[in-house]
């Protein structure tokens, strides 16, 4: 009885956490609970969300990528940079947004390439590879923009973040999306599977003959590519490239996927509850603002129920 | 035992790492069906002699015969074609996943797609696994859950069904009952002797005599890198099987 009981919160705990939360954020103001402010949570965790899909499926085979938003500040630059220039003869501007927005992610891609190669084939930890790119992402991004903004992207690339779809804010379709998708590929693909299996047992996925190192290097990549394009919707958002754009979104993007109970050992963790820690965490720093609360402190307390909740978690896979 | 040809046969097989010589001058027959246990003392060849007929290291002198064709040399996946699977003591299997998943691991049953999105077919899947248990009579209440929460007894029998998969000729287990309750290690004898019973010949170690004695026809002894002897089980004692194991007895092989 014990026993279920544990699974069952090991399982659905975190749906709970975010039913309580939302209550007691309701009682406190009933503007919580209306449509408009749920949309504006989503469009708010979109581009973190975005990042924690590719996160997950890093930390799901014992990985991890502190990349990401030296990665997305990248690919928002460049993609800005791109969109200040003319485009060559006879390409509508439209055209051009969509190369721009392509080189954009594919920098992205290239800088998950380069995470996974360091990590496989030269046999570094993917903690030090990613810290190494995210320096050097950083330092990319000051050079390209010189440490300045680039302002005024125009209108059409602005409804990447501020275009809605009926009454849904793009954004949010573009995370939920990607979300279907990830659980979809995780749950009935082989690649899927191997995923969480290399997490959990590497040397036994190896003995059953799948190429291990190039599932790794794929992952890394895609990762990459989701950073660059939660960037190009943070350059969008804010209709310029800052060049400390996404400072520290690595904190966040892996407070979300440890909070919805994924673990740093690999093999275990969920997309839907990725994107569950992802919003549990915005409507905290949404209730500690209601509450009026310094954000000064509004950073020390999401430290602490992380610490928590995840302390709760060890109890409870207690003897594993 | 049998009249039969051998299904695998060594010939004066013998292996080196340097200097230090870890088999010589074996000569060791296998017929098909036929449950062999070796034992021997650590370091006596035991892995060195699994490792070769598993693939993992290529023999140094002497001939492999098998099926009555010599084998010019093995590796992992060549001894797989020929028809040798080894469960190794350490299991390799991936606890998250559950039963079908652990027998179909890189293998899976796939519905449609390519590439990176090849679809699983899990109902087939369950269903081929559950047809594979069903055969081999192994019962596990829960097939959907990970194995990870399965008990050592139930977690041996995956790895052996796994092994089991592919209709080996030979099944190598090594140690298969050395983290197991006593009431399991029952389970796991059980079912080496459904293996006999469906003709598949298997080489079981153990240090346990008493399970050697309880589940096969013959047993070899090595010792220092070579075979004391090779005793039909049903016409010899424990005694004598430990005298040859720590040098006391001397017998000639008589294969």
């Amino acid at each position: 009885m014990r026993e279920l009981w544990r699974r069952w919160a090991l399982d659905y705990g975190i749906y709970v956490v975010l039913g309580l939360l939302s209550l007691v954020l309701w009682q406190m103001s009933p503007y919580f609970l209306t449509a408009s402010n749920l949309l504006n949570i989503g469009a708010q965790i979109s581009m973190i969300a975005v990042v924690a899909i590719g996160m997950t499926l890093v930390i799901l085979m014992a990985e991890i990528d502190l990349s990401v938003g030296s990665v997305a500040a990248l690919a928002g630059a460049i993609t800005a940079g791109l969109l200040h220039v003319t485009p060559p003869d006879g390409l509508a501007a439209g055209v051009w947004m969509v190369v721009a927005i392509g080189v954009g992610l594919s920098v992205g891609t290239l800088a998950g390439l380069i995470n996974g190669l360091f990590t496989v084939w030269g046999g570094i930890p993917s903690f030090i590879v990613t810290l190494g790119t995210l320096s050097i992402g950083r330092g990319l991004v000051l050079l390209f923009t010189g440490g300045r903004p680039i302002f005024d992207l125009g209108q059409d690339f602005a409804q990447i973040s501020w275009g809605k779809v009926g009454s849904v804010p793009v954004p949010i379709v573009i995370m939920l999306s990607l979300y279907v998708l990830a659980w979809l590929f995780l749950r009935s693909t082989q690649m899927g599977r191997y995923v969480y299996a290399v997490g959990t047992n590497k040397r036994a996925v190896e003995l059953a003959g799948v190429n291990v190192r190039k599932l790794k290097i794929a992952v890394f990549s895609l990762a990459g590519t989701f950073s660059a394009l939660a960037g190009i919707m943070l350059t969008s958002r804010l209709d310029s490239a800052q060049p400390t754009a996404a400072s520290g979104w690595e904190l966040s993007v892996i407070a979300a996927v440890v909070l919805g109970g994924a673990s740093l050992y690999g093999g275990r963790g969920s997309v839907a509850k990725t994107l569950v820690g992802a919003f549990i965490l915005q409507i905290i720093s949404n209730g500690l603002n209601l509450l009026n609360v310094q954000a000064y402190w509004q950073q020390i307390a999401k430290g602490s129920i992380i610490l928590i909740a995840l302390l709760i978690e060890r109890i409870l896979r207690g003897r594993r | 035992m049998t009249k039969q040809h051998p299904l695998i046969e060594l010939r004066d097989v013998g292996k080196r790492f340097g200097g230090v010589v870890a088999l010589e001058e074996m000569n060791l027959e296998i017929y098909p069906g036929e449950v062999v246990g070796l034992v021997g003392d650590n370091g006596a060849g035991k892995s060195t002699l699994i490792k070769i007929l598993a693939g993992a290291h290529p023999h140094d002198s002497g001939e492999i015969i098998f099926e009555g064709k010599r084998v010019a040399s093995l590796n992992p996946s060549s001894a797989k074609v020929l028809g040798v699977e080894t469960v190794y003591q350490d299991l390799a299997l991936v606890d998250t996943l559950d039963v079908p998943g652990n027998i179909f691991l890189g293998r899976e049953l796939i519905r449609f797609g390519v590439g990176a999105l090849r679809v699983l077919d899990k109902p087939s899947m369950d269903e081929r696994s559950q047809q594979l248990l069903d055969r081999l009579e192994v019962r596990l209440p829960h097939p959907e859950s990970e194995v990870g929460m399965l008990s050592g007894g139930q977690r041996q029998s995956v790895a052996i069904s796994r092994a089991l998969f592919t209709n080996p000729k030979l099944v190598i287990l090594d140690e298969p009952t050395s983290a197991l309750a006593v009431r399991e290690v029952e389970h796991v004898l059980a079912l080496v002797r459904q293996l006999r019973e469906q003709h598949i010949a298997v080489l079981f170690i153990s240090h346990v005599l008493q399970e050697v004695f309880a589940v096969t026809d013959r047993i070899v002894v090595l010792r220092k890198g070579r075979k004391v002897t090779d005793l039909v089980t049903t016409e010899t004692s424990l005694d004598t099987v430990v005298g040859f194991m720590v040098g006391q007895l001397d017998g000639d092989s008589h294969a």
